[in-house]
């Protein structure tokens, strides 16, 4: 399991990772793990109105990493809805985000990976 | 080439008995008739719709229209850009008519979405996002509600500048008979409505909405020609921003509609203080503020202070959203920026009705996604 990010030769990074560097244009040859890594809240909200196969309520935050000195954002969900800015967290796997069984991918359900982090207030 | 725009329309916004291909066929019937153009003598139709086959299993409308309003062999094509179809379609019509590809183009957005749940129709829209986003169940409104906190923490902003935002709209919408609500609310009603994405609650939010709009575009010779009043297209840009949202550097940026407006500025040779009245895309109240920093009326994180003293009202020193915007009025996602458009003409052209006020430049600011893509217009009411 990991949280993978991109790096392009000119040292920009970004989770996704992308086949081009969105800063440069240059390709992302080398990708970094950052599910060891702590992060800090930028921003949450608490969402009441979920999709089909989606868990209600639904608490998402945008995290920042520090990895290596790039800052890296990733958004997930969060494990409580008891959440700050600012708060210290880190990532613990989850094996189904939502059920892809339900929702309008459920024709295809193998078109994307329905597993991930969430982050855990440390 | 000159391009102007000579007659423009729209269905009513709300829940529809209508499907989809009726829709767009009533708006473009209408258009037809203000503007005074026979069918065969439309050379380019482009519709601007985000999902029929998603929402209602309908595919290929543009041919459809093109049949049901008698304008064969027309040139017709489909404009899918999400939220923003609508400015795009703006954009490819201003274009077929300024490369001399078409001397009569008509422009016809629309979308029907409320046969399906409010979920169902959340799900649609968020398939626009990555699949790093989407499995994690983010919605529109979430994104909404994570900007927005992050904007109101950073700028030491009021909750309640959002809420008069919701109630500014309501109000505007009063006088546009096609807007899905005409219905005042106040602050605390604002205030007090269920939360959707925290901070965010009920009226920060648009509607789910059918509706159809139109415009007729030519060159301005041919307005001069035909046309009583018409509107010029002066300045148009179009920009996008990042897929995944988080990458963006400032979450309070909306890198489109800085980059869309500054194109638009340019072609026409004006600047904010020019503007008289605008047409911002407020899916969610904080995208107002947002769109009015984006497109430079205000320094980043002030925007707030004209919804709190009136700035932006009707009678304020730049009206924003008089048809109520996409609060009240509705947002059905295909026809939101064309419906933009047939507001901002109707105000050039003196067509406004019990919502005119003294306009001769207005902006038109279409989003789509989260600030995704973006496209602004500019138009100006004809020497």
């Amino acid at each position: 399991m990991t949280l993978e990010g991109g790096k392009c030769p000119n040292g920009h990074v970004s989770y996704p990772t992308h086949p081009r560097c969105p800063e440069c244009g240059e390709p992302q040859e080398e990708t970094f793990d950052f599910s060891d890594e702590r992060g800090e809240v930028v921003t949450w909200t608490t969402s009441t109105a979920t999709p089909p196969g989606v868990r209600q309520p639904n608490t998402l935050a945008i995290v920042e990493f520090d990895v290596d000195g790039d800052a890296v954002r990733a958004l997930g969900q969060v494990t409580t809805d008891d959440v700050e800015t600012g708060d210290e967290v880190e990532p613990v796997y989850v094996e189904e985000l939502r059920d892809p069984d339900v929702g309008l991918k459920r024709e295809n359900p193998e078109s994307q990976e329905w597993g991930g982090y969430r982050w855990d207030p440390v | 080439m000159g391009v102007a725009v000579i007659g423009a329309s729209m269905t009513k916004f709300g829940q529809r008995d209508a499907w989809i291909q009726d829709l767009l066929a009533q708006a473009g019937e209408e258009c037809l008739d203000d503007a005074g153009v026979t069918p065969t003598d439309v050379e380019h139709l482009y519709v601007s719709n985000m999902a029929s086959g998603e929402f209602e299993g309908q595919t290929g409308v543009m041919n459809a229209l093109a049949h049901d309003l008698g304008v064969l062999p027309a040139y017709s094509e489909r404009v899918d850009q999400t939220s923003s179809s609508g400015g795009a379609g703006i954009y490819e019509a201003w274009q077929s008519v300024a490369s001399g590809a078409s001397e009569m183009t008509l422009l016809v957005g629309g979308e029907k979405m409320t046969h399906k749940t409010t979920g169902e129709a959340t799900d649609i829209i968020a398939s626009i996002t990555h699949p790093a986003e989407y499995k994690h169940g983010v919605t529109l409104p979430s994104f909404a509600g994570m900007t927005a906190r992050h904007y109101l923490e950073r700028f030491d902003a009021p909750r309640e500048a959002l809420a008069r935002v919701a109630v500014k709209n309501h109000r505007n919408g009063v006088d546009n008979p096609n807007a899905q609500f005409q219905k005042e609310i106040t602050v605390e009603q604002a205030l007090d409505s269920p939360i959707i994405a925290d901070p965010l609650r009920l009226y920060d939010f648009c509607p789910i909405t059918d509706g159809s709009a139109a415009m007729m575009f030519t060159t301005e010779e041919r307005a001069a020609e035909i046309a009583d009043e018409y509107a010029v297209v002066s300045g148009i840009g179009g920009a996008t921003d990042t897929h995944v949202v988080h990458e963006r550097e400032d979450p309070t940026v909306m890198g489109g509609v800085v980059e869309s407006s500054k194109e638009a500025y340019e072609m026409s040779g004006l600047s904010p203080e020019d503007l008289d009245v605008a047409e911002l895309h407020d899916m969610f109240t904080i995208l107002e503020f947002l769109q009015l920093e984006g497109i430079g009326v205000a320094d980043q994180g002030t925007a707030w202070e004209m919804a709190m003293d009136g700035a932006t009202a009707k009678d304020g020193e730049l009206p924003i959203n008089t048809s109520g915007g996409l609060k009240s009025k509705g947002h059905p996602l295909g026809a939101s920026g064309v419906a933009q458009g047939v507001e901002i003409y109707e105000q050039l052209v003196g067509e406004a009705g019990p919502r005119q006020i003294d306009a001769e430049t207005a902006l038109a600011c279409n989003v789509g996604g989260f600030g995704n893509c973006v496209i602004t217009t500019i138009m100006e009411a004809a020497e």
